[in-house]
């Protein structure tokens, strides 16, 4: 069985959500605290969202300092697959291991409701099993999620295909309408909005489903 | 010794500030006008025992650009704190 560890970081608060999308899509899923500095064993991780260490500084400042960190890395080095959702995008954004950044949104106001993005590459673990210039709808719960980068990173993005969710209607100022980005292998992933909260049409969208069924496609080919 | 050492980090130019814009936006509203350029940071005071001022100021621009910025967005000047 697939065993998929989600990082708990002290004020991570999605674990729980991320978990049951896991168990609901089949997979064994184990919680790893922070402090922990081996992913041995585990076939697929997760850093949820939330606020990390209270967010203090910034967004996942203080928790690329995280003892896991230094193993997710090495776990990311070694082509695993990494999905960083909302809170988990911004650690792996300071970690060094996604581009960019994620700065407050335009307008200084919390989001919290459903959006609508857009598949634009399917050259990543989240976004293999989708479609093209598929629309999706996937919540989004953040302060700071509108990612920024200088313009010479943003050119290699899109060169390199890499830009793997948009907004269909930009919420938060994110440039070129990024929700998503990969890393140059396209197995380290992150979104801002949360795939794991839209898993049943009961709560008001099942589109979350064809990502993360993506995500544990474990046996497919490597994405590039 | 004990030096005293201020740490400002500003969005680097070119990087949107919402804050800074918002302050701006606000101030015509309260009377103050003429106020352009606004942007918003973080000040940092540390202490930092070193031998002297200047490996301080050295520490303080290495932590700096470690922890309290994010060089993505971010610049970040130190500087001495005059005691």
């Amino acid at each position: 069985m697939t065993k998929v560890g989600v990082v708990v970081f002290p004020g991570s608060n999605c674990e729980y959500d991320a978990a049951a999308a896991m168990v609901d899509l089949g997979a064994d899923v184990e919680f790893v605290w922070h402090s922990t500095t081996s992913l041995t064993g585990f076939d697929a991780i997760i850093l949820p969202g939330g606020f990390a260490h209270g967010d203090y500084l910034r967004p996942g400042a203080i928790a690329r300092f995280s003892p896991v960190m230094d193993a997710v890395g090495d776990f990311a080095n070694a082509g695993g697959p990494v999905l960083g959702i909302c809170n988990g995008f911004q650690v792996l954004t300071e970690a060094g291991l996604l581009p960019g950044a994620l700065q407050k949104n335009r307008g200084l106001t919390f989001l919290s409701h459903p959006t609508t993005v857009v598949v634009t590459s399917t050259r990543s673990v989240l976004t293999r099993g989708a479609t093209l210039a598929q629309e999706l709808v996937i919540p989004i719960n953040h302060f700071s999620g509108s990612y920024t980068c200088d313009d010479e990173t943003l050119a290699r993005l899109r060169d390199e295909d890499r830009v793997v969710l948009r907004y269909r209607d930009n919420p938060n100022g994110s440039k070129d309408d990024v929700a998503g980005v990969a890393n140059e292998a396209g197995n380290v992933v992150g979104v801002m909005p949360h795939p794991e909260r839209a898993m049943t049409t009961l709560l008001g969208s099942a589109d979350g489903r064809v990502l993360l069924e993506g995500f544990l496609m474990l046996g497919a080919a490597a994405p590039r | 010794m004990n030096h005293s050492v201020i740490v400002e980090v500003t969005l680097r130019e070119g990087i949107a500030d919402p804050e800074g814009a918002t302050i701006e936006r606000a101030l015509p509203a309260l009377g103050f006008d003429g106020v352009t350029n606004v942007r918003a940071g973080k000040f940092f005071r540390l202490e930092i025992d070193a031998p002297s001022p200047d490996e301080a100021l050295q520490r303080a621009r290495a932590l700096a650009e470690r922890l309290l910025s994010n060089p993505v967005i971010e610049d970040a000047v130190a500087r001495l704190r005059p005691s």
